[in-house]
């Protein structure tokens, strides 16, 4: 056969099993929406869940999912951007740097039901948190770190190497060089690296249903003082979470409109997915048009 | 007043007091994420021996046993660790071409205006979270797989088939992300001696991105392993060796997510379920070393 003949067949071949592949994705992503969607309306997003009966909403695993993302945060951004620092500018080229690359790897590579094992057995035995969003939000974060310091540790690279001499050259500490020079320029991909791993543990669930709970007890959502029971703010009350209450009510079954409301918290999830993508790329965006300025 | 002057002088400055400070904090954050990785490996090393060391349970029996059946004292591991693998390699083995050939299209064939579409659909994809894939698994490859084949759907196929579909968008933005890393030059050279598309494609690019395919295969397939809920909601869960792929089995991850719950700490029965996640954290430090020892290679 001709070597012309041949590379028409295996484009076409190659061509039509993308086609088949993107249609099953799409087709996926429409089902999920379609399905969706019909469900989703002003009730179904601020109403709370009901256990037995049906024409419950999700209101409260919407917010436990996004207060576990800014808790999950708050302790993650810090750590990983320090940490990122060090193997950025410190970190000298030896074993020891090379192995503790090896535990970051080692780390992002972990199944996340061994890490909510692991949350179990330490947050909520060993130091008594109980099931709680403390508890979910450091399992989170033993999720979050590897994944955000590499992206943290990235945007840092980005940093030409020439800015630093500059300041080096004007008798700057690292520390100060690191913190006025570097940092700034690399705020937007920090940023864009922060947006897209809140995404990804905002649909984390395996980690969750044995640190975080799986139970939604009544809150009170005018109560703003964080050390009340009953306070929406309150970090020590058990918190189930939109992707965990997708799996409980699916497998326990309990609810008469199982159906409706995983399909409506579905097409939530993947729409704030969606979201984060967006704004990721938008900040991604703003930092093009820095750079050309 | 000298005296005051002089330890001004020879003293550390604001600035070098500051660089330590800076230097301080960002040792802390490298030495708790370290520590951190260690207690994890410790502590669940420790919890995973315990059926063998407090106990006494062989671990031979562990292995290869075919029996699980806490009530019984039998703890035989062998039929979820062989769906596990089973569902794994299941479906590695049909979204690794299929990732590479979508990789190979948007690459090196369709043109940039589709490339900006798909870009940030595959993003999306990759993003969803795998309650979700678990959940389109139930209501539609479950149904699915019992109008086709008969039985209850639920089983090593329906596990698979879910599996495939979430990390079909992983391995092929990782796929393309190694195609792109392949010089331009190389492309041009082939076709400037004449070689059609498909001969570029078969000779230059996919041998020069081999390494960085088989890692993207790898990864794929150890998030595949290590994935509980999705597999959970399909798979069927009973601890039997299963015998045919639409039979209903239980994979590692499944046990652990469905046991954990209903066994007392520190029980055997418990202490089983240690053991299994401990088999899982080996298995995933294992998919680590395989893609380290294939870059690696790449590199040189």
């Amino acid at each position: 056969m001709r070597p012309e003949k041949i590379d028409r067949i295996a484009t076409i071949v190659i061509l039509g099993l993308t086609g088949v592949v993107g249609l099953l994705i799409i087709s996926l992503l429409v089902y999920i929406l379609a399905t969706g969607l019909p469900n989703i309306s002003w009730h179904f997003l601020t109403s709370s869940a009901e256990a037995f009966k049906s024409e419950g909403g999700i209101r409260d695993q919407l917010f436990n999912s996004l207060y576990l993302v800014v808790i999950t945060m708050i302790v993650s951004v810090p750590l990983a951007l320090c940490a990122a620092i060090y193997l950025s500018e410190y970190a000298p080229a030896n074993r020891l740097t090379s192995l503790l690359r090896l535990a970051i790897e080692v780390l992002s590579s972990l199944p996340s039901v061994v890490v909510g094992l692991f949350g179990y057995l330490v947050f909520v035995l060993k130091f008594g948190m109980d099931f709680s969003l403390l508890a979910g939000a450091l399992a989170l974060t033993i999720l979050n770190l590897p994944i955000l310091t590499r992206s943290c540790e990235d945007a840092l690279q980005q940093v030409p190497y020439l800015q630093r001499q500059a300041g080096l050259g004007l008798g700057m500490s690292k520390w100060r060089i690191v913190t006025k020079i570097v940092l700034p320029a690399a705020l937007p991909g920090i940023i864009t690296g922060i947006i897209l791993s809140a995404g990804r543990i905002f649909g984390e669930a395996a980690a969750l249903i044995y640190t975080a709970g799986q139970s939604s007890p009544a809150i009170d959502y005018s109560d703003w003082n964080p050390f009340s029971p009953t306070s929406f703010l309150n970090p020590m009350r058990p918190a189930e979470t939109l992707a965990v209450h997708i799996w409980k009510v699916n497998s326990e079954g309990l609810v008469p409109d199982a159906r409706a409301v995983s399909n409506g918290s579905a097409a939530v999830l993947v729409i704030t997915i969606l979201l984060f993508n967006l704004l990721a790329r938008y900040v991604g965006h703003l930092i093009k048009r820095r750079l050309v300025k | 007043m000298m005296d005051k002057l002089k330890k001004q002088l020879l003293g550390p400055s604001a600035e070098s007091k500051q660089e330590l400070l800076g230097k301080l904090v960002s040792y802390i954050a490298i030495i708790v994420i370290g520590g951190l990785v260690g207690t994890i490996l410790v502590f669940l090393t420790i919890k995973g021996v315990a059926l063998f060391n407090n106990d006494h349970f062989s671990l031979w029996q562990f292995l290869s046993g075919v029996n699980w059946q806490p009530s019984h004292h039998l703890y035989g591991a062998l039929p979820m660790i062989a769906a596990s693998f089973g569902v794994t390699v299941l479906a590695g083995m049909v979204a690794l071409p299929l990732a590479l050939v979508v990789a190979l299209a948007l690459t090196e064939m369709l043109s940039k205006k589709i490339n900006q579409f798909c870009q940030p659909l595959i993003e999306l994809l990759v993003g969803i979270p795998s309650v979700v894939y678990g959940y389109i698994g139930l209501t539609v490859v479950v149904p699915n797989l019992r109008q086709l084949f008969g039985g209850t759907g639920f089983g090593l196929l329906a596990a698979a088939c879910v599996l495939f579909l979430m990390i079909l968008p992983t391995m092929t933005s990782m796929t393309i992300d190694s195609l792109r890393a392949v010089p331009k030059q190389y492309r041009m050279a082939s076709t400037g001696l004449g070689a059609t598309r498909w001969q570029t494609i078969i000779r230059v690019i996919i041998p020069s991105a081999r390494s960085d395919i088989f890692t993207a295969m790898v990864f794929g397939m150890s998030r595949a392993f290590g994935e509980a809920l999705a597999v959970q909601m399909v798979v069927g869960n009973t601890t039997i060796m299963p015998k045919g792929l639409m039979d209903s089995a239980a994979t590692l991850t499944s046990v652990i997510t469905t046991g954990i719950g209903n066994t007392v700490m520190g029980t055997p029965s418990n202490n089983a379920l240690w053991s299994l996640a401990l088999i899982l954290l080996i298995m995933s430090l294992a998919f680590n070393l395989l893609i380290r020892v294939v870059s690696r290679k790449g590199a040189r």
